[in-house]
């Protein structure tokens, strides 16, 4: 089978790899570039659970080609904390809002994009921008409430 | 046509772990050459939060700051035997036994302190802060880190020790039938408001207020976490989920998330929770576990909420809007047995 070489930007560096030809983004990122962070759940786009964003939009890994992010900025979890935990971490830290923690890298991720575009989100806004994520354990109250803490934080700072 | 609003109520006796065969956990408690302990288990932790509770539990018993305690449940193959995760079970269960095996590390660590400080271990005390000293003499003290090196690398000790809890195999009195299952019970209440549209059959819940009694709550912000996301999953259980809508007949179920339904964020219900601190008599500091229970009042308040909506009374889960239209047009109509109906 062809191997396509693909070269992206993750978490600001730059990064070449090989994808095989059909892969997709998400076992591309885990299998041939060894970032773990975007988790497999169904594979079909119904979960979630493999957020990643791309150019400052979230994206569904699985039902993205590898090839697809050439030249391209992706983003993950795994990229959030720079020295320090980031303030979603923090913030999710805080308020309990991660229980088994396999939806939490793309409820970070979806969590993201919406405060970069959106600083002072309403409860309803969070709600949309988190309705894509499918989480079993938390009953999604704490991960709406560390989301808005963030935004409250970031307004106060 | 008209949205009727009905409350709910319903109380549960939760057992904590069971009795096939009798119950038991097993704890290993051993130190490490950097002073720190870790404690082996088999009981995994699946985001209820065991290591964190085991952890408290252990550095509470030795003596120590909770960050120089290391739970292990890497391996059940390795660890020492644990009848798993369920039933409500890892805080009673293997809480005890943490308790067990981290005493006699702990009695062993203060021998190991007592021979280096030249006094009787008996007069030895923890301060919880990684120091051990002679009781009323805080001058006169150890780390214990130092403590668990001099005992390893000096007096060749081991600074270990062995727990397990069992509650053993109950047998059925065969002329009475009594018996003792159990020994532990939590217990809930909840009151649920649903609003029931009697167009569509849809039912939402409006509010639940729960009322829980689970021993001393070790982890008081876990106990709220589980008792939040459980409550989730009974509602959800209640009025969303099914892999077989026409059970015995499989048709219509679901094949994948777009089909399997369950109240995505935007469809919670406020939740206002009490916990009552009742410490269990034989439980690890009083603990007894929300676990399971933390679900379960939420079908059948939810259940009589819409019996008191519209008076249709549903005996088979999950309560779905066709459920609900069936039960209405079999009583010739919606029967709310509370004054709360509003009309559209």
């Amino acid at each position: 089978m062809a191997k396509i070489p693909v070269t992206f930007t993750l978490n600001g560096s730059e990064r070449a790899a090989f994808a095989e030809e059909g892969l997709n983004l998400l076992e591309f990122l885990r299998r041939a570039v060894g970032d773990l962070s975007p988790k497999y759940g169904c594979g079909q786009g119904t979960c979630g659970a493999c957020t990643v964003i791309i150019d400052g939009e979230t994206h569904l890994s699985c039902l993205t080609m590898a090839d697809a992010v050439q030249g391209r900025k992706v983003e993950t979890a795994s990229g959030l904390a720079n020295g320090k935990v980031h303030p979603l971490q923090e913030a999710f830290m805080e308020h309990f809002a991660a229980q088994c923690g396999y939806c939490t890298p793309g409820m970070l991720m979806s969590a993201k994009v919406l405060l970069d575009r959106n600083p002072s989100p309403t409860r309803a806004e969070v709600i949309e921008a988190i309705s894509g994520n499918l989480c079993r354990c938390t009953g999604y109250a704490p991960i709406i409430d560390a989301i808005l803490a963030t935004a409250n934080t970031r307004r106060l700072a | 046509m008209a949205m009727h609003r009905g409350r709910g109520f319903a109380s549960i006796n939760y057992p904590i772990g069971m009795n096939l065969g009798g119950d038991p956990s097993q704890a290993l408690v051993h130190s490490n050459p950097d002073g720190k302990f870790t404690v082996a288990l088999s009981s995994i932790d699946l985001g209820q939060g065991m290591k964190s509770v085991t952890r408290q539990i252990a550095a509470e018993t030795l003596g120590i700051p909770v960050a120089d305690v290391y739970v292990d449940t890497a391996d059940s193959d390795t660890g020492p035997h644990c009848m798993g995760s369920f039933a409500s079970r890892g805080t009673h269960r293997v809480g005890n036994a943490v308790i067990q095996a981290a005493q006699e590390a702990r009695a062993v660590m203060l021998e190991a302190a007592s021979e280096e400080l030249e006094v009787d271990a008996s007069d030895l005390v923890t301060d919880g802060r990684g120091n051990i000293h002679v009781k009323g003499a805080p001058s006169r003290s150890i780390t214990t880190m130092a403590a668990c090196q001099a005992a390893q690398f000096k007096q060749g000790r081991t600074v270990s020790g062995r727990g397990i809890f069992l509650i053993p195999l109950s047998e059925v009195d065969p002329d009475t039938g009594e018996m003792t299952p159990v020994s532990c019970f939590a217990h809930a209440t909840m009151l649920v408001e649903v609003e029931v549209d009697d167009e569509t059959g849809e039912v939402t819940v409006l509010d639940m207020q729960s009322a829980y009694e689970l021993g001393r709550a070790l982890n008081p912000k876990l106990v709220e976490q589980q008792l939040i996301g459980g409550a989730w999953m009974g509602m959800s259980h209640v009025l969303w989920e099914t892999s077989e809508p026409y059970y015995p007949d499989r048709s219509h179920g679901p094949v994948d998330f777009n089909t399997y339904l369950m109240p995505g964020p935007g469809d919670l219900a406020p939740h206002h929770i009490s916990v009552l601190e009742r410490p269990a008599p034989d439980g690890p500091f009083g603990g007894k576990g929300p676990g399971e229970m933390c679900a379960n009042p939420v079908l059948p308040a939810v259940a009589n909420a819409v019996y008191d909506a519209v008076g249709v009374r549903i005996d088979e889960l999950p309560i779905t809007p066709e459920k609900v239209l069936r039960g209405i047009r079999a009583n010739g109509g919606a029967r709310p047995k509370m004054r709360l109906t509003r009309t559209r």
